[in-house]
């Protein structure tokens, strides 16, 4: 089943066109990935499906609605969860408090799934009362997944999870997104980590300046010979 | 103990500011800009009263709610119309535009009231307090006290609240906000709703020590308290709070011991060391994003 349908997205920001007639498609169960050099305009296409930007033209449907036209905050009660770059957590507010707003529409945070998100991440449960923006950059990653996870999101959206950490955190946050999809997630992930990205992906699409260049299943992407140049090292 | 009741009535003038300084850095803290048009919010909260105790004849407590809802609904009227339209615009049309709904007030109050000040109700007829040789005005002891109440209740509001967390998260990063389902729009109209009701409060406690307004009353406790934003360090409301008190003793002891006249350039010279000594004010901190 189809559960989101990126349509025709043209973005701008101001003069510069950003997205150029993007169109993908993200199966219930799967892991698709966006994948693409720097400015190539994944995040802007995440953040048009999550309400941030609007598309001139073209749509979303999630889940069978068209939510282009709906605003951001109140897609999250949808079911659409959305990790942005660089975090975005709650710096001065303190690890327990970051999970409360991930749980803002339910009203009060679930004793279970704070549980459930310190099983996933134990070192956010040792640092639960400290302030976020005292915690290391993985600790940030883990805390702004954990954050995400607890509206219970039918499809999570990840932006560049790997950005900037060590290699034995990156490999623990790619376990991650596996458990979680096994679990029953939807993913839409963007990486620069072409390589990781295409590994744990049912499918995949190139992103070039603001273009969807090439598609096809995570093997598929992995030996072709253009990606294997472009993107993962020869 | 001449200096001891000096320092309760600096207490209590610094319980004014504070409550105005409270509203602009809240403010400031959620939308990013300077609502300069936040001291004649005061001036409106006491005008109410006099219309509605002197003219209307209403019972004290009747005025003193109609002031805080007229206040509350006018700052929120105010955002929506003036500042919300402006959300993506360079903060300088954003700052125009509130020194433009700033003189917008000071006229309508000045065609429905005239130049001439107008004498304020005695509403809380409270004999002054005596401790020894200590003597406070009735006024001082209500302003500090129910200062001191409101500033517990927003502490308690701001850190342990569902509301008042989403405000604070707001403030940090609209969009990543946005992104847990809260509503940027609802949390602003809801800061600029506190923000206005504190300052109906200070304009009844300013209206009741000072016994006259019109219609420019509120510019100078407003760019007063702006100062005590700024010297707290804005956006900080503990800043806000210690801010007000401390320039209200500073104010009120340079008044008793130095000189009347100098007294409001002794206030703003303390600023100008404050802010050289430390840019972003006694509490203002500035966080990094780790990598
Ligand atoms: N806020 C912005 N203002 C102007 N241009 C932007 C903005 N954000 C991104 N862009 C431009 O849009 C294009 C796509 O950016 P982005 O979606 O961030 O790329 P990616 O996430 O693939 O690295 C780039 O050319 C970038 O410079
Ligand atoms: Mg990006």
């Amino acid at each position: 089943m189809c559960m989101l349908k990126v349509d025709d997205l043209n973005v701008y920001y101001g003069k510069i066109h950003a997205l150029k007639g993007v169109s993908f498609d993200v199966n219930e169960g799967e892991i698709v990935s966006l994948i693409g050099a720097n400015g190539a305009g994944k995040s802007t296409t995440l953040k048009t499906i999550s309400g941030l930007l609007r598309s001139k033209t073209g749509g979303v449907t999630f889940m069978g609605e068209d939510i282009s036209k709906i605003d951001a905050y109140k897609l999250v009660e949808k079911g659409l969860a959305h990790v942005p770059e660089g975090r975005r957590i709650f710096l001065q507010m303190s690890v327990m408090e970051n999970l409360e707003m991930g749980a803002y529409i339910k009203g009060k945070a679930d004793k279970a799934d704070i549980e459930s998100v310190f099983e996933k991440f134990p070192r956010l449960k040792e640092r639960k009362n400290q302030v976020a923006g005292t915690l290391s950059g993985g600790e940030q990653q883990m805390l702004a997944m954990g954050r995400a996870l607890m509206s219970h999101p039918k499809l999570l959206m990840l932006d560049e999870p790997s950005m900037g950490l060590a290699p034995i955190l990156v490999e623990q946050i790619f376990e991650i997104i596996k458990e979680l999809n096994d679990a029953g997630t939807t993913i839409l992930l963007v990486e620069q980590n072409a390589e990781m990205a295409l590994e744990v992906s049912d499918r995949a699409y190139v992103i070039e300046s603001g273009r969807v260049s090439l598609s096809g299943t995570g093997e598929e992407l992995r030996n072709s010979d253009t990606i294997k140049k472009a993107y993962l090292g020869g | 103990m001449d200096f001891l009741s000096n320092l309760i009535s600096g207490l209590s003038l610094g319980s004014i500011y504070a409550l105005i300084a409270l509203g602009y850095t809240m403010v400031y803290g959620i939308a990013k800009m300077l609502n300069f048009a936040h001291g004649d919010i005061i001036m409106v909260g006491a005008f109410t009263i006099i219309v509605s105790i002197s003219t209307c004849g209403l019972p004290v407590w009747v005025a003193l709610i109609l002031s805080v809802v007229m206040c509350t609904v006018l700052g929120v009227v105010t955002e929506r119309v003036a500042y919300k339209p402006l959300r993506k615009s360079e903060p300088l049309t954003v700052l125009i535009t509130a020194i433009g709904v700033s003189y917008l007030l000071q006229n309508l109050a000045l065609l429905i009231f005239g130049s001439s000040q107008k004498s304020f109700p005695s509403i809380f007829d409270i004999s002054s307090v005596h401790i020894g040789d200590l003597s406070m005005s009735g006024e001082s002891v209500v302003t500090l006290a129910v200062t001191i109440i409101i500033m517990i209740a927003l502490s308690l509001f701001i850190n342990k609240t569902r509301a008042g967390k989403a405000m604070r998260a707001v403030s940090e990063d609209k969009e990543a906000a946005e992104l847990m389902g809260i509503s940027v729009n609802k949390t602003i109209s809801l800061t600029f709703a506190i923000g206005s009701a504190l300052a109906a409060v200070a304009g009844v406690f300013y209206g009741a020590t000072y016994g006259f307004i019109g219609p420019y009353t509120g510019s100078m406790p407003g760019i007063k308290a702006f100062v005590a934003a700024v010297f707290g360090g804005i956006g900080s409301i503990p800043g806000a709070m210690i801010g007000g008190l401390l320039l209200g003793v500073l104010e009120s002891l340079s008044k008793a011991y130095i000189s009347t006249e100098l007294s409001d350039a002794i206030v703003f010279a303390s600023l100008i060391v404050v802010l050289l000594v430390k840019p972003t004010g006694l509490l203002g901190k500035v966080i990094k994003e780790k990598v």
